[in-house]
């Protein structure tokens, strides 16, 4: 149909128009360049041995996993007269409430900056560049007065927003009618329902095995893991993005997780990339901001706590600090519903050309940001092939947990999508505890945020990670939010049933915490 | 194949409800809204394009000019195209909307009149309407030469113009970044100076292409001449 050839057409010419800034591209050129001096190369037929050699050299295959990665993570061109804002979010009042919502936190940035008389941004002297370059290992060490400080928000702030976002042209009637929701979202996304979320989560099938379950010391391992294995490794061998893609929606061997996620996010560590770590270092070290010693704070108070995070603290600096100057990082506002925030040079008020980011890559970290990092320190252990695992991770996943926006797999999708299914699965739990005002959400909305780092065992959590990876969304979240925990919700309901009158704050008191942090 | 917007007046949306449109407590769930060219000769209808605005179904009228003395009829050629899949959830309910002639039933040679019909079965929603209505007439055929004339490395607004003419074959520099010329046949014994030459040619073009294109990866400064001294944050 003319209509699909003009859209594929789009695509193609789009994805050419970005690989054609990359680095790969220039790899290739120069690949081309040297190859014209092997014999197999005919000038007659230059085009196709070229093509040839690079589909034996396994160029192609970088080729081909950058055209997948492409394709993930941007969203489809959409409509031609559709402007840049309705690619962010197409919905309008999504979009003002998180505009309203980005003004509070600046508003919020803005008088911790006055009040406690710090400038957001600041040149370091000559000697404490030298300082902080000697002990850019050991961040860790340093005991920075930061009692003033406070988180900019907290996951519990950002629900507030979300239980009070509303469609003005919903029926959002007083009465209780078959209209009003009876969680805390109110607003008529479309989420999967049972059906759609077997049909899409198909490998996650009793009849498929699973790592996690079907390797454990009862399971002999002849009958999967080994095979699994066997079939990871060739996989690793292939090079091949999508292939890697489809493998791990049955779990990883933690051999191979690294080069795994390395596949499929399709990081490599170049010369260049290393480089571009540490110019992203020599930033830290000259200028100094006020969202460093945001991000210390945080670092303080949910990893360094944590048991099995603590020994990663030093590396969670060296990671956070350096994702706060990279500016590639803004490329993703143009299909995040958020934002950058936006400051002048001071005394250049007004003028566009003093106009600059604040942070340099537009992200402000609220409490417990960091704990999106912490997990994968288990798998890197070189800070440059960290930080960058981290960022892709980042633009393509962890940015739609903290930002307004109808995606599917955005927050207040994930969240509907839970509560649907609690709704689904336990009727009597959720009934009960609506009546008692204890909505289940309230306690599993942290979980969500932080995609269950600190709240689940790590082994478990990578688990977890691998499928949001395999299936390119974050919709596992809301079911793992409302199976596993299941566990520990009727737990407590035969555990509450027992004392009905007992109020609602020590439900929410003795909340479940499996591993520190609130 | 370009196209030209034709201005239209769009009349006021009438709703169609049984009953007193005052005391009933249901809201209208059919809208119908009359388009006329009043100043346009009838002319052959390319695309129509709106934003929609919580609209779950449209079906479309069409009043064409006829050549004999018979009136003109209403006739549908658009019927029932869904908008939303689900009429009670979000999906589709502000998305841009194409339609194009190939999609109708009849042919659109000759149009005088449009009417849109609107469906919400839905009782969740408050109003709903299609906005940002334009129509469009085929324009003049030059556009797509200009493609083909420039071989060498597009900059980035050429492929915007794919998007304003998707009945455009797929732009040949993609696939053909050099011009192909057929070389000669060979001579006996010694080579055909005009096949070395195209030879020739083509690597200095391969040459020309490396040079021309650069890596265009920022580069990553984000103060202004070394100085990151700031207000505080600008709220707008």
């Amino acid at each position: 149909m003319l209509q699909e050839e003009s859209d594929l057409a789009l695509i193609i010419a789009q994805i050419v128009q970005k690989l054609k800034g990359s680095n790969l591209y220039a790899q290739l050129e120069r690949q081309a360049w040297a190859s014209l001096q092997r014999p197999e190369i005919k000038l007659e037929s230059l085009k196709e041995d070229i093509k040839e050699f690079f589909k034996i050299s396994g160029w192609e295959k970088k080729l081909q996993n950058a055209v997948y990665s492409e394709l993930s993570v941007f969203p489809l061109p959409s409509h031609p007269a559709a402007p840049p804002e309705h690619l962010k979010e197409p919905l309008v009042y999504m979009r003002k409430a998180q505009g309203s919502w980005e003004k509070r936190i600046l508003k919020s940035l803005n008088s911790m900056c006055t009040e406690l008389s710090i400038p957001l941004a600041r040149k370091r002297p000559v000697g404490e560049q030298k300082e902080l370059l000697n002990k850019w290992n050991e961040m860790g060490t340093d005991e920075p007065d930061l009692s003033l400080f406070r988180p900019v928000y907290a996951p519990k702030d950002f629900l507030e927003v979300l239980i009070n976002l509303r469609n003005p042209n919903y029926e959002n009637g007083d009465s209780h009618s078959f209209r009003t929701h009876l969680g805390l979202i109110q607003v008529p996304l479309k989420v999967k329902d049972i059906p759609e979320l077997k049909e899409f989560f198909v490998e996650l099938g009793l009849t498929a095995g699973q790592l996690g379950i079907d390797d454990s010391t009862q399971v002999p391992p002849e009958l999967f893991e080994n095979e699994h294995v066997r079939i990871g490794q060739k996989v690793l061998s292939e090079q091949d993005s999508a292939a890697a893609q489809q493998y791990i929606r049955q779990g990883s061997p933690t051999a191979l997780r690294a080069e795994l996620w390395a596949l499929i996010l399709n990081i490599s560590s170049q010369p260049e990339d290393i480089l571009y770590y540490e110019q992203l270092k020599t930033n830290v070290i000259q200028h100094d901001l006020l969202v460093d010693s945001l991000i210390y704070k945080d670092v303080k108070l949910t990893a360094s706590n944590d048991d099995y995070y603590f020994v990663f603290e030093d590396y969670l600096y060296q990671v956070l600090l350096c994702f706060s100057r990279d500016t590639s990082v803004l490329g993703h506002f143009a299909y995040n519903s958020a934002s950058p925030p936006k400051s002048y040079i001071r005394g250049k008020l007004g003028l566009e050309e003093y106009a600059v980011f604040y942070p340099p890559n537009g992200v402000i970290p609220f409490h417990g940001f960091s704990m999106y990092v912490a997990p994968l320190c288990f798998l890197y252990h070189e800070p440059s092939k960290l930080y960058q695992i981290f960022r892709e991770m980042y633009v393509r996943f962890f940015f739609r947990l903290h930002s307004i926006s109808s995606h599917p797999s955005g927050i207040v999708s994930l969240c509907l999508l839970f509560e649907t299914l609690l709704q689904t699965y336990l009727p009597q739990l959720f009934y009960h505890l609506r009546e008692i005002g204890a909505q289940p959400l309230r306690i599993s909305f942290k979980w969500m945020v932080r995609a269950f780092s600190g709240y689940l065992a790590t082994d478990q959590l990578l688990l977890l990670w691998d499928r949001i990876l395999g299936y390119n969304s974050l919709e596992i979240l809301a079911g793992m939010k409302a199976s596993k925990p299941k566990d520990i919700f009727t737990w407590k309901w035969t555990a509450y049933d027992k004392n009905k009158q007992t109020k609602t704050e020590n439900w929410k008191q003795s909340e479940y915490r499996p591993y520190g942090n609130g | 194949m370009s196209r030209v917007s034709v201005p239209c007046h769009v009349k006021g949306t009438v709703a169609l409800q049984v009953g007193d449109v005052r005391t009933s407590q249901g809201r209208p769930g059919v809208l119908v809204i009359d388009v006329t060219f009043p100043s346009v000769a009838p002319f052959e209808l390319q695309e129509i394009m709106f934003k929609n605005y919580y609209t779950a179904f449209l079906t479309i009228r069409v009043r064409q000019h006829t050549s004999t003395h018979t009136p003109a009829k209403w006739v549908t050629c658009l019927r029932d195209y869904c908008l939303m899949p689900d009429p009670h959830s979000e999906e589709g309910a502000q998305e841009y909307v194409s339609l194009f002639k190939h999609q109708m039933l009849c042919d659109m040679g000759k149009v005088l009149e449009l009417r849109l019909i609107l469906r919400q079965p839905s009782p969740l929603w408050l109003s709903f309407t299609v906005e940002e209505l334009q129509i469009y007439k085929q324009g003049p055929k030059d556009l797509g030469i200009w493609f083909q004339v420039s071989p060498t490395l597009p900059a980035s607004g050429q492929y915007a113009f794919a998007l304003q003419s998707p009945s455009m074959t797929f732009p040949k520099w993609l696939s053909h970044p050099v011009p192909c010329e057929q070389p000669a046949p060979l001579l006996e014994g010694l080579p055909d100076p005009s096949r070395v030459s195209s030879e020739v040619q083509q690597m200095w073009a391969l040459t020309e292409m490396i040079r021309a294109s650069h890596t265009s990866t920022r580069i990553g400064r984000f103060d202004v001449d070394g100085c990151y001294d700031l207000n505080l944050l600008s709220y707008t």
